[in-house]
């Protein structure tokens, strides 16, 4: 956890109140939620109110969203100091917040971080000129451009210590910086140009509707053109080939079976084993058990696991349900497959 | 490699509009009324026939999810809430989707509402994630505009899409914590159940899916599940956005069939291994909350959920971090705890104490300041906390630790050895003679 506390009396101010166009911005903010959930806009009024103060968040500026809200001012603060997004104490003009988790870090991470104490001191403490205030974070989700930092509202990516250095200059001197990759990469594209996504029928709108082909065929197939024109080519076939088409009632035609019963008691054997009939059972009750009890199952295995981008427990002890193959009709209440431990 | 026909998405590295005009040539929002008017059986269908794993770490299917969701309101409306929350480490997918083809994401949100009985949904982006916020904000105001979304739009269907934002908690990116913080409370993860299904945002149904599982559902409608199901391997099928980066030439995002072996995702889009595959030290497949695989069982290994379980790591988020031999494997792993310890909520005991304790150990051993005894009671702690949480926190925390005990013990018991060898930094005072 994040051991945070509020900024020292001396520098808080007495009041604060949201101006004229923040407080309409937050009234839209507001209308989002159902009626009497109004708690749900805290972080984006306290966000506001942190921009409006110039980066960090007073206590003066807590209470007045609290009381914006409806909530006890506890509740409020308990969420300002929760969540790492809210500065507590004074920062610089530039709050430069760089990323130090493995991803940058072994990509040069570190030599910033020394670059930045040098030049500015220890993280959390602003500049003399008032200019800049820094402090290592958690990932900034901008791996693939490492090393990187969070200047302000934006995110400077590719970074070396020289370069990060004139981007400090740059914006002391309030000269117009680049946002985003320092070393002319447009996004997260491999340095120098990707070699996919080349194909220009992707862009021009030449694939749109394409995909209406797939039901047009199935139409034609269920449909009742189709079944006109192989009724006519049967009656045709008919009138020179008089003798009507065995039904093959939905066997395959042409193989013999190798082991039943009729042909067991002709070898002398036992026609039924004692086995065929479990087998059978269990076949026939499967599919009859209730749909609910394998879904609860289910849940209970996702209870195990999150989309906190962690592994579940389900795919470590259980195997998913198979995905039904293509054109296999399968009931959507019922789970794709049984699963174990009910 | 992936043809160029067979990628969702088309826009990925933002070289072109993400507007909706733009959008819509590269086939967003084609067939979207057609597809709701199919009905909410033959989507779900459609979805389960995919074979899609969930994106966001845990894989778990995604048409499955969207069918627990109750079949006759009772009353309480429905949400559909999208994990955009992207903190895991090497993790920065959902980023470019958000800010490059977000529109894929906003019709699969109809999309998925609609199966789900859904007239609102909130995508909850990471509060750092600002210009990915305003470039997603934008694109929701353009399909207002045009009717697509909305109390009254060409679908036929009520639908309000909102965009919330959080202010920098990994915790949030669990998706009870992250309903806790959409209602505006410290993100604290509950205990399940009751399930979202049942009980989750403002006490009412909710499911919560990760960004990339639900932009790719209108891909996957108009191509068909069975389109989808041939791409990939069986039980892990499809396309996946890989984040490769660290000690590669050139780290980027690709998107590429699940399955792809390892070797031939970074030869063929990330300029090959720095230093060439034999300074491979290790790689860590999933993002930092899975663990480490060493070079030579992962260097041919297919990147997909149950081979990459059966190595003992996972394919989480498919974010590629890869470490070559210059790389101090112990202090990463004691960087990677130091973030847990950081990020943990503080409602469980084993997890607020552990992984400090944990991070405290490690950066010792990082030095070689320990005991060897003390490796094997760092194995020991780790199992106390894993699966002694409510959330996955605990285990994620204890695995990338585990990997490393696993494979790289000697390395750090060498480290020890050299200390101990070394008991004073400072030069032997000599008697003056």
């Amino acid at each position: 956890m994040a051991n945070r506390r509020l900024a020292p009396a001396a520098a808080q101010p007495q009041t604060f109140a949201f101006s004229p166009e923040n407080a309409e911005w937050a009234q839209g903010q507001i209308e989002k939620y159902p009626e009497g959930r109004q708690a749900s806009a805290v972080i984006p009024l306290l966000w506001k109110a942190q921009e409006q103060n110039g980066g960090w968040l007073p206590r003066a500026a807590i209470e007045a969203v609290a009381d914006e809200l409806g909530m006890p001012h506890i509740r409020v603060l308990e969420v300002a100091t929760f969540y790492t997004m809210f500065a507590l104490e004074p920062v610089g003009r530039f709050w430069i917040q760089l990323c130090g988790t493995v991803p940058c870090d072994s990509c040069g991470a570190r030599e910033l971080k020394d670059y930045l104490q040098r030049r500015l001191g220890a993280p959390g403490h602003v500049s003399a000129d008032g200019n800049f205030s820094w402090l290592e974070v958690e990932c900034l989700g901008a791996c693939c451009n490492a090393p990187m930092a969070q200047i302000n509202q934006d995110y400077y990516e590719d970074l070396t210590p020289d370069l990060l250095g004139t981007l400090m200059d740059d914006l002391a001197a309030g000269r117009p910086v680049k946002v985003g990759s320092q070393v002319g990469r447009t996004s997260s594209e491999p340095l120098g140009g990707a070699e996919t996504l080349t194909d220009a029928t992707l862009f021009d709108g030449s694939r749109v509707g394409a995909w209406r082909k797939r039901f047009e065929e199935k139409d034609a197939e269920d449909g009742s053109e189709a079944g006109r024109a192989e009724a006519a080519s049967s009656e045709q076939r008919a009138a020179v080939e008089p003798k009507p088409a065995r039904p093959d009632a939905g066997r395959a035609v042409g193989t013999a079976a190798t082991d039943a019963p009729a042909q067991r008691s002709a070898g002398g054997e036992t026609p039924v084993k004692s086995g065929d009939t479990t087998a059978a059972t269990e076949s026939t009750v499967q599919p009859n058990r209730p749909a609910h009890a394998a879904s609860e199952a289910i849940a209970k295995a996702e209870a195990a696991g999150s989309e906190a981008g962690t592994q579940s427990a389900l795919p470590r002890n259980a195997p998913p349900p198979q995905p039904a193959t293509s054109g296999a009709s399968v009931d959507a209440d019922a789970p794709a497959a049984p699963t174990k431990g009910n | 490699m992936l043809a160029d026909r067979d990628r969702i998405f088309t826009n990925l590295y933002g070289l072109h509009s993400p507007g909706l005009e733009a959008a819509r040539r590269r086939g967003a929002w084609d067939g979207t009324k057609f597809f709701l008017g199919k009905g909410i059986d033959w989507i779900i269908e459609e979805m389960k026939s995919s074979g899609l794993r969930g994106r966001g770490g845990a894989g778990f299917p995604t048409g499955l999810k969207w069918s627990f969701m109750p079949k006759q309101s009772d009353g309480r409306p429905h949400y559909l809430v999208v994990n955009a929350d992207e903190s895991e480490q090497g993790t920065c997918n959902d980023r470019e989707i958000m800010r490059h083809d977000p529109h894929l994401l906003i019709e699969g949100c109809m999309i998925a509402s609609f199966a789900m009985r859904a007239h609102a949904c909130y995508i909850y982006v990471r509060g750092e994630y600002i210009a990915e916020r305003i470039a997603l904000q934008r694109a929701v105001d353009e399909a207002y505009a045009a009717r697509l979304i909305g109390k009254d739009n060409i679908h036929g269907y009520p639908f309000d899409l909102y965009v919330h934002h959080g202010a920098g908690a990994y915790i949030c990116g669990e998706e009870t914590a992250l309903l806790e913080s959409l209602e505006g409370k410290k993100g604290m993860p509950r205990l399940k159940p009751p399930f979202p299904a049942n009980m989750g945002l403002y006490g009412c149904p909710t499911t919560v899916n990760n960004v990339e599982s639900i932009a790719v559902a209108g891909t996957i409608l108009r191509r068909g599940g069975a389109w989808f199901a041939g791409l990939g391997t069986k039980n892990n099928t499809g396309t996946k956005l890989f984040c490769v980066s660290g000690h590669v030439n050139k780290p980027c995002n690709v998107e590429e069939e699940i399955g792809i072996p390892v070797r031939e995702l970074i030869d063929r889009h990330c300029g090959g291994m720095r230093g060439g595959w034999d300074n491979l030290l290790c790689s860590i497949p999933g993002g930092s909350s899975v663990p480490l695989v060493p070079a030579e069982q992962i260097i041919d290994a297919p990147m997909d959920f149950d081979t990459l379980r059966n190595l003992k790591s996972g394919l989480g988020t498919a974010a590629v971090i890869v470490l070559d031999k210059s790389t101090d494997i112990v202090r990463a792993i004691a960087r990677i705890s130091y973030f847990y310890k950081h990020e943990s909520c503080g409602q469980c005991t084993p997890c607020r104490e552990g992984t400090g304790w944990m991070w405290r150990v490690l950066s010792r051993m990082a030095e070689g300041r320990a005991q060897k005894r003390e490796i094997d009671m760092l194995l020991e702690v780790t199992t106390q906390i894993e699966g002694h949480t409510i959330c996955a926190l605990g285990d994620a925390a204890a695995w990338p630790i585990q990997g490393l005990i696993r494979h790289f013990r000697g390395e750090i018991e060498k480290r020890i050895d050299l200390y101990s060898n070394n008991p004073h930094s400072e030069p032997v005072l000599m008697a003056a003679e």
